[in-house]
């Protein structure tokens, strides 16, 4: 948490609903804290989260974007995670191939049962981010010198 | 939008004591739209809900955001109140402020400026929220069985009982399905007919079950309450109406040479035949592809013999079209096929039996009245051994998986009537594991260990070699020795695993209800709604939906019953409005859409679009709202963006992102 | 084609005229026999004319089509979307020696061009013979080919009527060799040359026009659904997303005709975003080949319970 005072890191946070919102929920209600960093989103499904929504958050100036769904099999729709799965596995090699860190996007599978590894994932995934220090990269990709 | 309300909540103090309420009141009054922000010791309380509803009628509010805990709490209160004071209950957006922030945040300054945050995220939502209004659809207050084994039945008696119509469609000539191939069931030894006839009577006789056998579902269309389905009922070529069911054609048929499928194929039956004696309808059939008259035009002794006049070689196979308000699935299993397991041998020696074929023999009407006896020389054997786990919990290539759940049981049960029956015996039973979870059925296994001295050796039986002799050498090994076995034997009984009838993949597939990689139907929830489909309206019932005994199923087909009953009691059904919706305007009509849909949701229609004055006939998706969930994944895989999702829109969500990195 | 036209089996044909220089022919529909004296088919004939179709689906009567082997890939996919109709075309598959990119005969120092012979498809396409104002030139016809003829999918029609001319086969490179390059450059790196790239960029829109898999009726970009449209908006999201949204759209379908980096206006090789997403989906999802044929499962509306989890390698 001492790593760097200065840089307070924009970190949005897409949860499905019937998962992993709850697990925030569970987060909050046992009191285990995470930065304040972290903006939770609603979405019904991880699968509802569209690239364009992680793309506008990093143009917009978020340091972040993590996504948080059901455990693959617990899906409240079934099959929403897997799709969700195949889009971000895809997405986020395009956006570490065009040079934006791996470390500044995540999937993460959270039940509602889990209060523990929700906190302990944004802990980990903020700490990571401050690591890699404010994110210019996409805001910055067309620019021209 | 302007018009908005926003309502910051204490909670006591559970959100005031890090977050300063007041600033946070402060700040929303400045965000664009908001004409009200006041803050309130319990929102959710009585007199915090009186102060939002005179807020929105007052200030004639068109939206309302309260910052309180979490919406999962109290959403559908505020919704409620809002609806109360004349404002639509989707214009309302919570920011939670208490489970994601308040309550672990400890310095007031970061908690209030997180909490403004969110509050100005809700706030940009609720600005392009829309009002939304649940649908209706009607109710067919009749249901459809497809099987009519002791799932189907069960399921058929409950529904009607409680005072609704139902068909069981069943493709075999009689209902009864496995259950009537049973001679004993586990744990009480009761037998098998004598509890399944009497509910099969039962289902014929009542006035609200109507009984389609011999027939197979051929289209099903539409949705929850709503479902149009064509049942093909196969040409009988005998006469329901005039058949008195006297048996004379089936005695004088001369093509006996069919082999039986009640008895597992272990004897003959005719050309014209009912599956067996109790056989509901008692109506035969004739075998198309065993009866001389259909195949050379030449015979036709039933006909002379039939003094009802019953016999009608001229029939054809008859589609009937029904509406249903809710389907069941009780399609259930078969025994997997043991090619992939030539280890047993079970195609070398007439001696290798499955257990199914041993209930025939062990039953007084099957092919040896009872008697047991070898299937190649008719001999009563001395050794038997019983293999557990045939094709269960087994390499894929091989066999399944998964646990076929019963086999433990009725292997118990058959090596304890035989031990009963004929004490000279010797029976020894291979096992990886006993498995036993039921009432009374571990108290029944040790029953067959203690009294009835049965060898159970925990291992696997690598090979069954017949020998010259006629007997069966088992190699097997005991794993609790460490030894190698090598046992003789006369007779070996295979627990060959059960796999869902393979019908099922047809049918999910018209019902668009998913199933996994084993074929087993998917419930909707694996916990909270084990008995019904993904897809609405349709519901499950028995081994379709996974391995199971008899109890379990029978209890399972009542939940399914009482499920399809809490659908046709409904008059109408209000559904979600937050649905997929898409814009004919923009759509390719490329079927991506309907491709990641679970709920079958999605079909196409080529509809006349008017695209600013061009008109022409397009292929475009339309969103049946009464199917949709509203999980969203329809609108990611559309590229134009012309599927949205009511409730959580790309511009709301993209509203919330901006505000939340603004 | 000329009688087909004529005993009314077809109502137009679907091919590429001459243009007003010797190497840019473009894309045509002829309605008569006359108009077909304008007819071409050469090495400059790299258009590909299945998104035509999906125009030519809604017309009265048959179109017939010309389709290289590469483009009846494309033709396919959108058989798969529903987007062309497949009574409606008579489609002849041409053969394919290879296409030619005027800008590299340009690169190798090749000026003022009066003619160009050597580009025929009858011939052996083996050297171009090039007069300029400068006496006449002789390049390769193999230096002069387009980037992705140098890795093509094979000379063999997914779908036609008819096959007509001979093709040659042209594979020389390996198809994902610049993508691993990029892959094995630094996030520093990686992100200068993006951004080198992109900042070429004008906006022209030429690579979605071309684009048989980006063939929305109406674009997202041109959307009020995304607030992505607003040109003239403080937001800029259009400009910098543009091309990753792009590529992810048409992740799956998109099958690397390479048509977006033969408009290209800047040069920008836009083919390289549809390349690695092709070279993930193999990777992780198995091979697979948009519009091979139209029964497989498109790899983004299809799952397996044991896919990889995101930054996984297999």
């Amino acid at each position: 948490m001492s790593m760097n005072t200065e840089f307070k890191p924009k970190i949005v946070a897409f949860c499905c609903n019937w998962c992993s919102y709850a697990g925030a929920d569970l987060a909050g209600s046992s009191r285990l804290a995470y930065p304040a960093d972290v903006k939770i989103i609603r979405v019904p499904c991880s699968c509802r989260v569209n690239p364009m929504f992680i793309l506008r958050a990093f143009e917009k100036g978020a340091d972040g974007v993590i996504i948080c769904g059901c455990h693959p099999g617990d899906c409240h729709y079934s099959t929403g995670n897997y799709y969700a799965r195949r889009r971000m596995t895809l997405l986020f090699s395009m956006l570490d191939y065009m040079g934006i860190e791996r470390g500044r996007t995540r999937v993460e599978w959270v039940s509602a049962a889990e209060g523990v590894k929700f906190s302990n994932t944004m802990n980990e995934f903020v700490d990571a981010v401050r690591t890699l220090g404010p994110n210019k990269r996409l805001g910055d990709l067309r620019c021209k010198d | 939008m302007h018009g908005i309300g926003v309502f910051v909540c204490h909670c006591g103090s559970n959100i005031a004591a890090t977050v300063d309420v007041k600033k946070v009141v402060e700040m929303a009054r400045l965000e664009p739209g908001v004409v009200h922000a006041e803050e309130y010791q319990y929102m959710c309380s009585e007199a915090g809900q009186e102060r939002i509803a005179t807020a929105i009628r007052e200030k004639n509010l068109k939206g309302i955001v309260v910052c309180s805990c979490s919406p999962r709490m109290h959403e559908a209160t505020f919704r409620k109140c809002a609806e109360k004071a004349g404002l639509n209950p989707y214009m309302v957006e919570i920011a939670n402020l208490r489970e994601q922030c308040s309550w672990i945040h400890k310095d007031i300054e970061e908690g209030t400026e997180k909490a403004v945050i969110l509050a100005r995220a809700a706030i940009a939502k609720v600005s392009l929220n829309t009002s939304l209004l649940p649908g209706e659809s009607r109710v067919t207050k009749r249901a459809l069985v497809i099987g009519g084994g002791i799932a189907g039945i069960q399921t058929a008696l409950d529904i009607a009982d409680a005072g609704y119509e139902v068909d069981i469609v069943e493709k075999t000539p009689s209902i009864g399905g496995k259950m009537a191939q049973l001679d004993k069931t586990f744990p009480t030894l009761d037998c098998s007919a004598c509890i399944l006839t009497p509910k099969m009577v039962d289902a014929a006789a009542h006035e609200r079950i109507n009984l389609y056998t011999y027939s197979e579902i051929e289209k099903v269309s539409g949705f929850v309450g709503d479902f149009t389905v064509d049942i093909r009922k196969k040409a009988r070529y005998v006469n329901m109406d005039k058949c008195t069911g006297c048996g004379v054609c089936m005695e004088k048929c001369p093509s006996k040479k069919a082999l039986s499928e009640f008895n597992s194929g272990l004897n003959n039956r005719p050309a014209i035949y009912t599956p067996f004696a109790q056989a509901i309808p008692n109506v035969p059939v004739i075998d198309p592809t065993q009866c001389t008259k259909l195949k050379t035009g030449k015979c036709g002794i039933c006909e002379r013999f039939c003094q009802a006049g019953a016999i009608d070689y001229t029939q054809k196979d008859e589609i009937v079209t029904r509406k249903y308000g809710a389907i069941v699935v009780a399609t259930g299993f078969e025994i997997i096929k043991l090619d992939n397991l030539e280890e047993y041998a079970y195609s070398q020696s007439k001696d290798v039996i499955t257990s199914l074929e041993l209930e025939r023999i062990m039953n007084a009407a099957g092919p040896t009245k009872g008697h047991l006896e070898r299937l190649s020389d008719g001999k009563a054997p001395k050794n038997i051994v019983f293999v557990q786990c045939v094709g269960s919990r087994c390499d894929e290539s091989k066999g399944k998986p998964y646990c076929s759940k019963i086999c433990c049981m009725y292997t118990a049960k058959h090596a304890m009537l035989i031990r009963d029956k004929y004490p000279d015996v010797n029976v020894t039973v291979f096992y990886i594991d006993v498995r036993t979870p039921g009432k009374n059925f571990d108290e029944f296994y040790r029953r067959a260990v203690e009294e009835y001295g049965v060898n159970y050796v925990k291992g696997q039986v690598g090979k069954v070699a017949p020998q010259p002799d006629g007997s069966l050498l088992v190699h097997g090994v005991d794993l609790l020795d460490g030894k190698q076995l090598k046992i003789s034997a006369d007779m070996v009984v295979l627990a060959a695993a059960v796999e869902p009838s393979p019908s099922v993949r047809k049918i999910a597939t018209m019902l668009t209800a998913s199933i996994d990689t084993n074929n087993f139907l998917t419930e909707a929830h694996p916990k909270l709604r084990p008995v019904e489909s993904p897809t609405a309206g349709v519901f499950l019932s028995g081994i379709c939906q996974g391995p199971k005994d008899i109890p379990e199923t029978v209890s399972q087909a009542g939940a399914a019953a009482v499920k399809v009953v809490g659908l046709l009691a409904k008059d109408k059904l209000l559904t979600n409005p937050c649905t997929a919706k898409p814009d004919e305007l923009m759509c390719n009509g490329c079927g991506s859409c309907a491709n990641v849909c679970p709920y079958g949701a999605i079909s196409y229609e080529v509809k006349e679009i008017n695209d600013h004055g061009i008109r022409e006939n397009r292929r475009v998706a339309v969103v049946n709202s009464a199917l949709c969930q509203g999980c969203g994944a329809c609108t990611v895989t559309c590229p134009s963006g012309t599927m949205d999702l009511q409730g959580f829109s790309n511009r709301q969500i993209l509203a919330e992102v901006d505000a939340i990195c603004r | 084609m000329k009688e087909l036209l004529q005993d009314g089996t077809v109502n137009r044909v679907l091919g590429w005229k001459k243009g007003d220089l010797p190497y840019n022919p473009e894309p045509a529909f002829f309605k008569s026999a006359e108009e077909l004296d304008e007819f071409i088919y050469d090495g400059f004939c790299g258009a590909n004319l299945s998104k035509y179709m999906i125009a030519a689906s809604a017309l009265e009567g048959k179109t017939l089509v010309l389709l290289k082997p590469c483009d009846s890939y494309s033709f396919v996919q959108l058989m798969k979307e529903h987007r062309v109709d497949r009574e409606k075309a008579y489609i002849i598959g041409v053969g394919c020696k290879g296409k030619l990119d005027i800008e590299r005969i340009k690169a190798e120092g090749v000026k003022g061009i009066e003619s160009i012979s050597g580009a025929e498809i009858d011939g052996d396409c083996s050297t171009l013979k090039i007069g300029t104002i400068y006496g006449e030139k002789e390049v390769a016809y193999k230096d002069a080919m387009l980037e992705r003829c140098h890795v093509c999918k094979g000379k063999e029609h997914r779908i036609y009527d008819e096959l007509m001319l001979e093709s040659a086969d042209t594979l020389d490179s390996g198809r994902f060799e610049a993508v691993e390059a990029i892959e094995n450059m630094t996030p520093e790196q990686k992100f200068a040359f993006f951004k080198n790239e992109l900042s070429k960029c004008i906006r022209c829109n030429a690579c979605r026009n071309v684009c048989p898999a980006c063939s929305c009726r109406k674009c997202v970009f041109d959307s009020t659904k995304f607030d992505s449209a607003q040109k003239a908006n403080v937001d800029e999201f259009e400009e910098k997303m543009f091309h990753i949204i792009r590529a992810f759209h048409v992740a799956g379908r998109c099958t690397d005709c390479g048509e977006c980096s033969r408009v290209c206006p800047q040069g920008i090789p836009l083919h390289l975003f549809n390349r690695k997403f092709i070279k993930d989906i193999n990777e992780y999802y198995g091979e697979y080949q948009a519009g091979n044929n139209v029964e497989d499962e498109t790899p983004l509306t299809d799952f397996t319970f044991d896919d990889l989890e995101p930054g996984e390698r297999r």
